[in-house]
């Protein structure tokens, strides 16, 4: 194994398995740090491109707000990543979604796949992320 | 005096390190080490007093034989790179080997290392002269322009910036950080860029 992914996988912060794809929509909460107070931000919206390999990937998500779009790129694998949420599996052709930067109301709306679990009732997909300062759960596996 | 420690590695490349509060570091990997001392400096019999070190596994075919004879002298397998550095233990005899662990995490570091060549190149490139415009009739794109002073005396002092030969010499980053060590694997991260393509030889010395 290339040294650098070696080193990747020995100084990896948390242990997390990607539970989306591009085109879902996720709620991702994200820490916020205010002095010493911590609390919890969720962004909703849609993963329209999911970026680089290791230990610096990253996923961009979107959201349209007060007609305003909003892009945020989190890296999958930092601590202030509580936890991230699928609402909604979109059906999707491409691996990158910018043609939705280009697009407004109805037209930037992806269809939903529509799988076994999902045709009358979702159940929401609630990936735990173990706290930093604990050893995360030996189940959730890695993403490598 | 204390002396300063220092060690032989290569850079292996660069990643990013997440702190436990989610802030993410650029970082460089170096292995540095295991360097084996060679032979031991003195004052009295050199005039200065340096730990020569040896760092890298290297055919004996492909070492200068003026070194292998040091190396079969002091029955050593010989290495690749061989190089002074200051004695910071005296403890350290022909035979000992130095590793990583001499360094602790936090610590500043000065790393020295040889930049990427990059050929001859113009004054923009290289002195980072401004240039004149590209359009609107200008006939002054990338040259120096005036080299000397005025008719009287007429001359060219030394150490004109001039187009030349950029890139590929010594260069020390000073003031970096160690970020993590990896002692099972001699890898050291370190905080920021250092000089230098991917596997060239690099000197960490500790600030």
């Amino acid at each position: 194994m290339n040294i650098i992914e070696a080193v990747e996988k020995d100084i990896m912060p948390v242990s997390r398995t990607i539970n989306f794809e591009v085109g879902d929509t996720v709620k991702v909460h994200y820490k916020i740090i205010e002095g010493n107070r911590e609390r919890i931000q969720v962004f909703e919206g849609t993963v329209i491109a999911i970026d680089n390999k290791g230990l610096k990937k990253t996923f961009t998500v979107r959201r349209v707000s007060y007609d305003v779009g909003v892009e945020r790129v989190f890296p999958l694998y930092s601590t202030r990543i509580a936890k991230i949420d699928v609402m909604r599996k979109g059906k999707i052709r491409r691996a990158k979604l910018y043609f939705l930067r280009e697009r407004t109301g109805k037209s930037a709306k992806l269809r939903e796949k529509k799988t076994k679990s999902t045709v009358k009732t979702f159940v929401p997909v609630t990936h735990e992320v173990a706290p930093a300062d604990e050893t995360p759960a030996p189940d959730s596996g890695n993403a490598q | 005096m204390t002396m300063k420690k220092s060690l032989i590695g290569k850079k292996i490349g660069m990643t990013q390190f997440i702190k436990e509060d989610g802030t993410l570091i650029p970082v460089t990997v170096c292995e540095l080490g295991p360097c084996v001392v060679v032979q031991k400096k003195t004052v009295e019999k050199d005039g200065y007093s340096a730990l020569k070190v040896g760092y890298g596994d290297a055919k004996e075919k492909r070492v200068p034989k003026a070194q292998l004879s040091i190396y079969k002298k002091q029955n050593l397998a010989a290495k690749r790179i061989m190089r002074e550095i200051e004695v910071f233990d005296d403890s350290l005899a022909e035979g000992s080997v130095i590793t990583c662990d001499i360094f602790t995490e936090d610590q500043p570091v000065n790393v020295l290392g040889t930049s990427k060549g990059k050929g001859f190149a113009g004054v923009i490139k290289r002195h980072g002269f401004s240039g004149g415009r590209e359009t609107h009739g200008s006939n002054f794109h990338r040259a120096p322009g005036s080299i000397g002073a005025h008719t009287f005396p007429g001359e060219v002092w030394k150490g004109q910036k001039m187009p030349g030969r950029h890139g590929n010499r010594s260069l020390t980053t000073k003031n970096l950080k160690i970020v993590k060590i990896l002692k099972d694997k001699n890898l050291v991260l370190i905080s920021g860029s250092i000089p230098g393509r991917k596997d060239s030889i690099i000197t960490v010395i500790e600030k």
